[in-house]
């Protein structure tokens, strides 16, 4: 009785091994480069990481799938090589001898892609699926797009520098127009007050012109 | 004092120019000159043209046919140029006016070029402005190709060619796929061209007054950004190989005939003579100055920009050959691993090759199944380009590589726009100083206003260049209009000084301003040499372009061999207005001359049949 039970044991473990083959229809090659990733903090691949691996994708599948419950027994690997890379295949919880379809642990491997490349300290191009393409990052939306802000500032400074300039342009053209006509005001004041004889010098015009003499006026005729 | 054999036409000079209280406009200090002139000489071609043709023509070699057209055509000319536009004191079309009149179609000539030159020479600027603009962004935009709409991969074209191209031919320019398809007005290139006109504008407001303050920086800031490349650039792996590469000299490139031809032209065009601006510069100098010396820094000081900017050029070039090596490598190496689950990291780059032997020598079929690519460094490094090629893809794309991307694609930018819009101060100053000396522009109007309706017109023709064909009408007008019309005028202008004005008046005129007489080796050159080298050099020119069928490349995703630039032919209608563009400014010269001379034998004609005693029949009456 014994022995009929550790035979249906050991077929049953064969045939569920039996399962996962290297270009499985229901599985994906995963390939790891922890190397160089990692460089010198990269860890070796051993059993320890295996069992994360399978707890990792189990947790993707339970992510993805609510309803079911799966275990790290439903997670098979095999064809280890040395790259590392493995072939691996999902069984259904229920039925033993029946593999999850490859489409949905596609999207379970999508839907939780993120979780299970940091598990590993590893990115898209590190830890591949080979068949399954890597996520995108999302391109980053401005709402207002930072080379019109450059833009914005840019023009404002020329333009304010424009406006400053033709201003003191406009400044400096009045001011010398008013010189010009504070030069005839000041000829024709000179006039008046000279016309005004002594009484008009030392208050408002300028310099006394000693060697003016101003006989004219007191002509004999 | 007057110099003796005072010619009537700097009498003319000095009575028109110098109305009573219309003082010419002079320089603030020498320095300012000698920077305005420094900057308007070194332009974008020192930057990206000169290291083209120094790798394409074998290194080091290719300096010694540049210093022989330096030291025989570009420095004669140069000081030539000075020298006229101080003594007689106008800009391009009083000069050439003044020595004769039947010569004021080269003035005219010159003007004409100077404008054509300025229009597509900005649209330059706008883009690298447009550039500048989008270098604030983390990461830089032409790093990455965009996703499509469902973000499931990158966009096509971007993937078929590299996300650098696509930034370029696309975001861009959104370029067509040929130039007779128009298109519209792309409305983020309109908005860059108003940005360039208007920083233009605030630095050409008042004409030198306000252009010799803003050399102060746009000529020096160059020179500080080229040494902060220099030495960022030594720093980077791969940059011994670039350089090793550039001036390794293959000395059997000098019997190529079109080296020596290309090294003529480069001097003549990066010189920026015939263009007028030199001309109208020196004309705002004090009669009294050292022209001589004047010639010879500017001259010496261009080329040795030219070489000095190629260091950090290649020195790039060679870390981003390096870089695409690697990677190249590295992409070898991942399939080899992959295919034969061999280690990671086991294959590196230094014992690529030994891998590579054992496993081909175990397993050869798998191997040539993987269609490994042929790493070769030298390919990498031959892949050179000149013009926009070099600074918006090849540049950017070393740029991308490098840590800090921002702060090197900003400097980069910063320094070409400085660069760019030294060189528009002389285009500009090329059609304003005429204007002005021929009394165009109406008393009313202030010297601001004419300036900025310069600005607009000028800014209103180039939206051609906003177009998406917009680049092939900017490569027309450079290759015609910015080409063969100045090798025309020098030749004019060096025949009129030395034949019709007399180079023995010319050197006395010289001895009066420096104090000595030009020696043998200004006599030679300017007499002989110079317009000897010059003749050669435009048949050679106008020889090499008509062997070939014009055509321009084109970028069309839709082309077979895409990413490969698609040639093309220009059609009828474009390459009568590439002729157009070339001729028109050479036909201006005859064209002048014969309406002067109708003009002359009008006055013949109405004086013989009513002789007017009080008439003077050597004045010739102004246009």
């Amino acid at each position: 009785m014994l022995a009929k039970i550790l035979f249906l044991l050991c077929l049953t473990h064969t045939s569920a091994q039996d399962l996962c083959k290297s270009d499985t229809d229901d599985g994906y090659k995963v390939r790891l480069s922890i190397k160089t990733a990692l460089g010198d903090d990269a860890y070796t691949w051993n059993d320890s990481e295996q069992f994360l691996f399978k707890a990792t994708l189990a947790f993707a599948m339970m992510q993805y799938m609510p309803e079911e419950t799966f275990n790290l027994s439903n997670i098979l690997i095999c064809d280890e090589t040395e790259r590392v890379s493995f072939w691996f295949v999902v069984m259904s919880p229920q039925n033993q001898s029946q593999l999850i379809p490859k489409a949905e642990v596609e999207n379970a491997v999508r839907k939780s892609r993120n979780r299970i490349n940091s598990a590993f300290l590893l990115t898209d191009k590190t830890l591949e699926f080979v068949g399954i393409p890597p996520t995108f990052a999302a391109p980053v939306v401005y709402t207002t797009p930072p080379w019109l802000i450059v833009f914005g500032v840019v023009i404002g400074a020329v333009c304010a520098g424009i406006v400053a300039i033709l201003i003191s342009t406009f400044i400096q053209k009045s001011r010398k127009t008013k010189e010009k006509e504070n030069d005839l005001v000041s000829d024709e004041e000179t006039m008046r007050s000279v016309g005004n004889g002594m009484a008009g010098l030392g208050d408002k015009d300028g310099v006394y012109n000693q060697s003016f003499v101003d006989d004219d006026r007191f002509t004999k005729l | 004092m007057e110099a003796p054999g005072n010619s009537k036409a700097s009498e003319e000079s000095q009575t028109e120019g110098a109305k009573p209280g219309d003082e010419r406009p002079k320089w603030d200090n020498k320095v300012q000159y000698l920077l305005t002139c420094i900057g308007f000489a070194v332009g974008l071609g020192n930057v990206w043209r000169f290291p083209y043709l120094c790798q394409t023509y074998g290194g080091g070699a290719f300096l010694i046919p540049y210093l022989i057209a330096l030291l025989f055509e570009g420095l004669p000319l140069l000081h030539m140029e000075l020298a006229i536009g101080q003594r007689l004191r106008m800009g391009s079309i009083g000069v050439w006016s003044s020595i004769s009149p039947y010569l004021g179609g080269v003035g005219l000539a010159s003007m004409t070029v100077s404008f054509l030159v300025g229009l597509f020479y900005n649209t330059i600027l706008a883009w690298v402005l447009w550039y500048f603009f989008h270098s604030f962004q983390d990461p830089l935009p032409w790093k990455n190709c965009p996703l499509n709409a469902n973000h499931t991969e990158y966009l096509k074209e971007c993937a078929e060619s590299t996300a650098v191209n696509y930034f370029w031919y696309r975001n861009t320019l959104n370029i067509s796929p040929n130039v007779e398809s128009g298109g519209t007005l792309q409305w983020w290139l309109v908005i860059c061209l108003a940005a360039a006109w208007i920083i233009v504008y605030i630095c050409f407001i008042r004409g030198i007054e306000t252009i010799g303050k803003a050399v102060y920086v746009t000529a020096t800031f160059p020179y500080l950004v080229l040494t902060i490349f220099l030495i960022r650039a030594l720093t980077l792996p791969g940059a011994s190989v670039g350089l090793k590469y550039l001036f390794t000299p293959k000395w059997h490139t000098l019997t190529n005939p079109k080296m020596w031809l290309d090294a003529a032209t480069q001097i003549f065009f990066s010189l920026s003579l015939a263009f007028g601006g030199l001309i109208a510069f020196s004309s705002y100098n004090p009669q009294k100055n050292n022209c001589e010396r004047d010639a010879l820094i500017v001259g010496c000081i261009n080329s040795a920009t030219s070489i000095y900017a190629s260091i950090p050029i290649f020195a790039i070039l060679g870390f981003k050959a390096k870089s695409n090596y690697e990677d190249c490598l590295n992409a070898n190496i991942l399939s080899l691993t992959n295919a034969f689950s061999i280690g990671d990291k086991n294959i590196t780059i230094e014992n690529y090759p030994e891998w590579l032997g054992h496993l081909n020598s175990t397993d050869p079929a798998e191997v040539a199944s993987l269609n490994l690519k042929t790493c070769n460094l030298e390919n990498f490094l031959d892949e050179s380009a000149s013009g926009t090629g070099l600074a918006f893809i090849v540049f950017t794309e070393a740029v991308i590589k490098m840590p800090g991307s921002q702060v090197w694609a900003i400097l980069f930018f910063i320094m070409l726009f400085s660069l760019g819009l030294s060189s528009m101060f002389g285009n500009l100053e090329g059609v304003l100083t005429p204007l002005l000396d021929l009394h165009m522009v109406p008393k009313w109007m202030p010297k601001e206003v004419f300036t900025g309706l310069m600005c607009a017109v000028s800014f209103s023709v180039a939206l051609i260049f906003t177009l998406r064909s917009g680049n092939y009408w900017l490569e027309i007008f450079n290759n015609y209009v910015g080409s063969v019309p100045l090798l025309v005028i020098a030749f004019f202008e060096i025949t009129a000084v030395v034949y019709v004005y007399g180079i023995n008046r010319f050197s006395d005129d010289i001895a009066w301003m420096t104090g000595r007489r030009p020696n043998l080796y200004w006599q030679a050159t300017w007499r002989v040499i110079s317009p000897l080298m010059l003749l050669v050099v435009f048949l050679a020119y106008v020889v090499v372009q008509a062997r070939e069928t014009p055509s321009y490349t084109a970028w069309n995703p839709n082309y077979e061999e895409f990413p490969k630039q698609e040639t093309l032919e220009y059609p009828g209608w474009v390459f009568a207005i590439c002729v157009l563009l070339a001729a028109v400014p050479c036909l201006l010269i005859p064209l002048v001359s014969l309406y002067r001379f109708i003009q002359f034998l009008r006055i013949r004609l109405a004086r013989k049949r009513m002789p007017n005693p009080y008439e003077n029949e050597r004045h010739i009456p102004e246009m």
